[in-house]
């Protein structure tokens, strides 16, 4: 057993994260000074970055008496988690300036989130597992209610607190049966209690599923998707923006650590039930994307239909696949990035850029974000040669070697169709004739307009180029399987 | 039947009937009070099971605090809950169907033999398990102890963060402002002379 303060500085990250946020609620209780807490927010999670970095092993570290896991999977999570959330802060300043709602309670909520997410990237036991999704839960239902004026916004985070406590509920039973059965909530105890000495298969899958349930929710998988459209629609851009990037990377690790991790030996039973989930995702989500007018609200169909593939990478049960996955995962959350961060930052004052006609004609004035957008759009829709294309090809190629053509082909066909919604607003921004009174032209914070080319470049230079970060997913999952 | 499954039986019946009086219960406070008698009798049965110090717990932090304000919240609000679930009536018959079928069928999934658990022996009359608990807290468990504590503080700050509202035009007092007021400035002496005619008249 190691001494308690190597523990402490195996956590340095999380254990830094909770300071910052902290600090920034007592500069908010004192100062109020809006730059002070914004600065403070960027720097404690670059300072996390870093962390994440400096404490890195790269072989699996148990600390807390097999609580926390430090493995190189979980790190690069962690560090791409920081990033995302960096960035979602940068695009949204202007828009929380312009509502009042740039304040230390947003920014500390968020740095919470934060800290909730690297909770459970690196969480080895079922506890820490479920502390680390109720601090980023419960962050992220405040958040989605802090335009307290809007009724929209109230209705939105009603529905997400009242779904995401039945999920909680469904994963805690599942969780509770699967202890009863292997008498261990660590991941690593749980797996080999269940490869050696199965007690009773079916009290097995009914735990699981439930668990595969609760994860379905957290993910936004269908058919336990309902809240994800109201939210990402009822909820302010800024923090759509969030809640649809980085915890996507918190849920992926969730869904690694306790299906792969904890209940490996039932691979047979979670697969089938990941295959039903991803092909419902991917039917309702292109589906239901194409009868959206909301932007919002068909990014969130559109999240739908990404879970659906992640979720086909995972079934696999191949280290290809989860590489896949862990690939998917990344790309998404940069491309949503893109997507969500240009709806926040071409809002104004008193309107959101939500509606698909806000973007009618957008090449006309401003050239450059029609660009980036078209890119995003283009690359989710999974055209070369952006990096979307190569994230759903790495995930066909697992499914075919893993023997799953079937699957691969409906897959590619739900794809197809749901191209059409995404070059619809390629069409909509280049070939449309902007309206008389233009609805959305964002005040010019050059700061995200700098950062969302960069965002929108990479998602080019990595459909070029993606063999590093395919290498980097790889190697990370590689190391990090026990 | 000893007498700890007797026991057992009797406060496990206790404890069904109230959650069931908390859901069909047409008085909000009968619902609150209902849930009460729930939590005192899962109490009853922890201590059933040795988990003295849990049972403990749940009595006074849920019954004596958390009820106790939940009791004042539905007593201060004026909700009509029977107008709130109209059709809960109407769909009963065949939710309660559907339920009574779920029991079942997890009833015969989940039989306790499944598990190959025996029961657990007695601990002897000098084992704490207050002791054991804070021990376990302190130490194995440090790092989900503090996470838990982190999201009291993230529910402290959500709830303040979506409550409080600076209003300018509140006409709220600052006691602190208030102690720190000397009379200059406030106070004008003025010299007055009496003018009130029937003042005048007592005068003569």
């Amino acid at each position: 057993m190691t001494s308690i303060s190597s523990d402490f500085v195996t956590a340095l990250p999380e254990i830094g994260l909770l300071a910052v946020a902290c600090v920034v609620l007592l500069v908010e209780a004192y100062n109020q000074s809006r730059a002070a807490v914004y600065l403070l927010t960027l720097t404690g999670l670059l300072l996390t970055a870093a962390l994440v970095v400096f404490t890195g092993a790269g072989v699996p570290v148990l600390a807390f008496n097999g609580l926390y896991v430090d493995d190189p999977m979980g790190e690069v999570l962690k560090l791409l988690t920081c990033f995302s959330a960096i960035a979602a802060v940068i695009y949204s300043r202007q828009f929380l300036t312009d509502r009042k709602m740039l304040s230390g309670d947003y920014l500390g909520l968020l740095l919470f989130a934060v800290l909730g997410m690297l909770v459970m990237i690196s969480a080895n036991h079922f506890l820490t597992l479920y502390l680390g999704l109720e601090l980023l839960s419960l962050a992220l239902y405040a958040m989605v209610a802090m335009e307290r004026d809007s009724a929209r916004a109230t209705e939105a985070a009603m529905k997400y607190f009242v779904l995401g406590a039945l999920a909680s509920g469904l994963l805690l039973y599942g969780m509770s049966l699967i202890y009863g059965l292997t008498g261990s909530l660590e991941l690593g105890k749980v797996a080999e209690a269940l490869h050696f000495n199965v007690k009773s298969e079916i009290v097995l899958a009914f735990g699981l599923v439930f668990i595969v349930a609760g994860l379905g929710f957290k993910l936004g998988a269908a058919p336990f998707h309902m809240w994800a459209p109201d939210v990402y629609h009822g909820a302010p851009a800024a923090v759509t923006l969030f809640v649809g990037t980085a915890p996507k990377l918190a849920a992926f690790a969730f869904a690694m650590r306790i299906l792969v991790d904890g209940l490996q030996p039932a691979h047979g039973d979670w697969q089938q039930m990941l295959a039903v989930m991803a092909v419902a995702s991917l039917a309702i989500g292109n589906i239901a994307a194409i009868a959206q007018t909301n932007i919002k609200r068909m990014l969130a169909y559109s999240t739908v239909s990404h879970m659906g593939f992640l979720l086909l990478g995972m079934m696999t049960g191949s280290l290809a696949g989860y590489s896949a996955a862990m690939f998917y995962a990344v790309t998404y959350v940069l491309m949503s990035l893109g997507g969500f961060g240009m709806v926040t930052y071409l809002s104004r004052t008193g309107a959101e850029a939500e509606n698909l006609d806000d973007f009618k004609g957008l090449n006309a004035h401003h050239p450059w974000l029609a660009a980036i957008m078209a890119m995003v759009m283009m690359s989710m829709a999974g055209l070369p040669p952006f990096v979307g294309f190569y994230a759903k090809l790495t995930v066909l190629q697992a499914l075919v070697g893993a023997g799953w053509i079937g699957l691969a082909v409906v897959a590619v066909l739900f794809s197809l169709i749901g191209a059409f919604f995404y070059l619809r607003v390629v069409w909509l921004m280049y070939f449309d004739t902007p309206p008389a009174e233009s609805p959305v032209y964002g005040q010019h914070a050059g700061d995200a307009v700098m950062l969302l080319s960069v965002n929108g470049l990479a998602i080019l230079l990595l459909g070029i180029l993606p063999q590093t970060l395919l290498t980097l997913c790889a190697l990370a999952v590689q190391m990090s399987l026990r | 039947m000893d007498f700890a499954s007797l026991v057992f039986y009797f406060l496990a019946a206790i404890l069904l009937l109230a959650g069931l009086r908390v859901v069909t219960a047409k008085n909000p406070v009968h619902s609150a009070l209902a849930l009460v008698l729930t939590f005192f009798t899962a109490a009853g049965l922890w201590i059933l099971l040795e988990a003295e110090f849990l049972a403990i717990a749940l009595i006074l932090v849920y019954v004596g605090a958390v009820m106790v304000l939940f009791i004042f919240v539905v007593m201060m609000l004026d909700i009509n809950i029977e107008e709130m679930r109209k059709g809960f009536w109407d769909h009963l018959p065949l939710a309660g169907l559907v339920a009574g079928l779920m029991a079942v069928e997890m009833v015969m999934v989940l039989g306790g033999d499944r598990f190959g658990l025996s029961a657990p022996t007695a601990k002897p009359a000098s084992y704490s398990n207050t002791r054991e608990l804070g021990l376990l807290l302190y130490t194995d468990y440090v790092y989900a102890f503090e996470l838990a504590a982190v999201i009291l503080l993230v529910a402290i700050v959500a709830a303040i963060a979506l409550t409080l509202r600076r209003n300018p035009n509140r006409k709220n007092i600052d006691p602190g402002w208030q102690s720190r007021q000397t009379a200059k400035g406030h106070i004008r002496m003025v010299n007055l002379k009496p003018q009130h005619p029937e003042y005048k008249e007592a005068d003569e």
